[in-house]
């Protein structure tokens, strides 16, 4: 079982990522997956969250995640102590900033990568949304899902040019995090 | 590349698509959270031309369900959505349909009930109205929520039953949780649930009357009527799910489910998507040599008495969790369970009341196994346990 969270803010897609991966990992790996958003009123900028479980078996517990394998972050703003809630012992931190350093305290066993997917986002799809850029990151740093499974979920949810747009995102953040395509 | 019939959609989404399979005639609804994007969708699917239904927009959900009652007494198949407030305010309707015998089906998202006002998820909206002469079945996840309208509208409308079905799905747990599904296929549906046809209906072929007043000297023959009908639905829905399994290969297992019930001396008894965490504890604890077994109740309404009596027969201890409680006694569904086991003169030597989950509280793996914890302890003289 694989646990994450994503923190962002009401319209920059942290729910989104969780779904997409929900997407890539069930029709296009045959797992299992539970995706699900902070319960409640959505407002635009207001803190939000994304949830996903993975696992090779059909997932029956829908309490609250409390534990966490990686916690992703959209939104640099949002960075305070509790982003690292339930991060466990080796766990992956993925941190969307233009920084070079973060204004927190991380523990030495959690892996925490920085990236400017922001940058790349405005460069490949016009638009600050760094959603589906940090899942490739994710694709390149982590088992948790492949880059093609995300380009299939990307073309299977998405329609016309923000489908292909989005997908070169993929494929650019994968790159720039180390990531070899094949 | 992916089978075409996988999916990954939310409980309300997977609820719409089970809608448009089952091919209504008539939707009626009003928007409320967490119901919303089940009549978003199927409004989207009417514009889209993928639904042919009238879809009316109505002003509340009184008037929603009236609109049903009204479609249906001409012989149109009809669904409407609703949640907590809006179930309450439907209240008056919901004994007119179940009265005329229309058999309308609908989805509640199970959610609190103000005050204090509250959006998230338990089921004091649909057990307050165990009595209102609906069928009521709770679903454990989108699959299943799926599953059940389809169900809903055979079993329903058979001329023998000829009830309201009522399906709950778990407030934002079940209805904004994206899994993945098996999407029947029109054609199979097709089979399965033929165009609605009733004798109960305004033709001017066959014309009789329809939602009449009825005195004491026979208002008294309908209710009992009314009452049978519920009663003969239990074996229409064991019959209705072994045909469903035999075209779609999904089984259910009838009224309630059991899991590893036989020889278990600690057993939970609960209801809705909580069940799902339950599960994993109890293999959990069975790994590690304890006597643990899990009750779903899936309906409520008819009730499986016997069936559960049978499967508490050999416990030692019972648990009753449930998202309810009745003010001033303890929760429903407990109430309901010591009645079967009563009427069966089954007694285990213990039986507690877990009231938890109350306006979207989280009940945790942590917490099922303390509640396991709690049925081996001796006993403490309380009966009702708010966890």
């Amino acid at each position: 079982m694989v646990e994450i969270r994503f923190h962002g803010r009401g319209g920059q897609g942290a729910f989104t990522a969780a779904r997409l991966l929900g997407v890539a990992v069930t029709l296009f790996e045959n797992r299992h997956a539970l995706a699900f958003p902070s319960f409640g009123p959505e407002r635009r900028g207001s803190p939000v969250l994304g949830f996903i479980r993975i696992d090779d078996q059909k997932i029956a517990d829908r309490s609250i995640i409390t534990r966490c394998d990686v916690v992703v972050v959209l939104d640099d703003t949002l960075l305070d102590a509790s982003i690292l809630n339930g991060l466990q012992r080796g766990g992956l931190l993925l941190v969307n900033t233009a920084h070079s350093e973060l204004p927190l305290s991380v523990p030495a066993h959690v892996r925490t990568v920085l990236v400017d997917a922001t940058a790349l986002a405005l460069q490949y799809l016009g638009r600050p949304i760094a959603n589906t850029g940090m899942l490739g990151v994710l694709a390149a740093l982590s088992e948790v899902v492949t880059l093609q499974s995300l380009l299939a979920a990307v073309r299977h949810e998405m329609k016309g040019s923000s489908a292909e747009k989005n997908a070169v995102l993929l494929e650019e953040t994968f790159k720039a995090s180390g990531g070899q395509i094949t | 590349m992916i089978p075409a019939q996988k999916a990954f959609l939310s409980g309300n989404e997977a609820v719409a698509a089970g809608v448009r399979l089952a091919r209504p005639h008539v939707i009626a609804a009003y928007p409320i959270t967490p119901q919303t994007t089940v009549i978003e969708r199927l409004a989207e699917m009417v514009e889209d031309d993928s639904l042919k239904a009238e879809y009316l927009h109505v002003e509340s959900e009184h008037s929603a369900l009236s609109a049903c009652i009204g479609a249906s007494a001409v012989g149109a198949r009809t669904f409407t959505a609703t949640s907590s407030q809006g179930l309450l305010y439907m209240a008056e309707c919901l004994h007119y349909a179940s009265g005329g015998r229309f058999p309308v089906v609908m989805m509640n998202a199970n959610r609190s009930l103000a005050l204090p006002w509250n959006i998230y998820g338990d089921q004091r909206d649909s057990l307050s109205l165990l009595d209102c002469g609906w069928i009521q079945v709770y679903a454990e996840d989108a699959q299943e929520s799926l599953d059940l309208i389809i169900h809903g509208y055979a079993i329903a409308e058979d001329p023998h039953v000829l009830t309201p079905f009522m399906i709950n799905l778990d407030g934002f747990l079940i209805t904004h949780t994206y899994e993945l599904l098996n999407l029947p296929t029109q054609e199979d549906v097709d089979v399965f649930l033929p165009p609605f046809r009733t004798v109960n209906k305004m033709d001017l072929d066959h014309p009789m009357s329809l939602a009449f007043t009825a005195g004491p000297a026979y208002n008294q023959s309908f209710k009992q009527l009314q009452h049978q009908a519920m009663m003969s639905a239990s074996k229409v829905i064991f019959e209705t799910e072994e045909r469903f399994g035999q075209l779609f290969g999904r089984h259910y297992p009838g009224l309630i489910e059991t899991i590893h019930c036989d020889d278990a001396e600690f057993i939970l008894v609960t209801l809705g998507s909580v069940a799902g965490t339950v599960r994993p504890v109890v293999e959990k604890l069975r790994s590690l040599g304890e006597r643990v077994g899990l009750v779903r109740i899936r309906y409520m309404r008819p009730f499986p008495d016997t069936e559960i009596s049978t499967a508490l027969a050999g416990a030692k201890s019972v648990g009753v969790l449930e998202k309810d409680i009745s003010f001033g006694y303890e929760g429903t569904v407990f109430t309901n369970v010591n009645s079967a086991l009563m009427r069966a003169k089954v007694l285990p030597p213990r039986l507690l009341n877990f009231v938890g989950g109350l306006g979207g509280k989280d009940i945790s793996a942590t917490d099922i196994e303390r509640l396991f914890l709690r049925l081996k302890s001796p006993d403490d003289g309380e009966t009702v346990a708010f966890i």
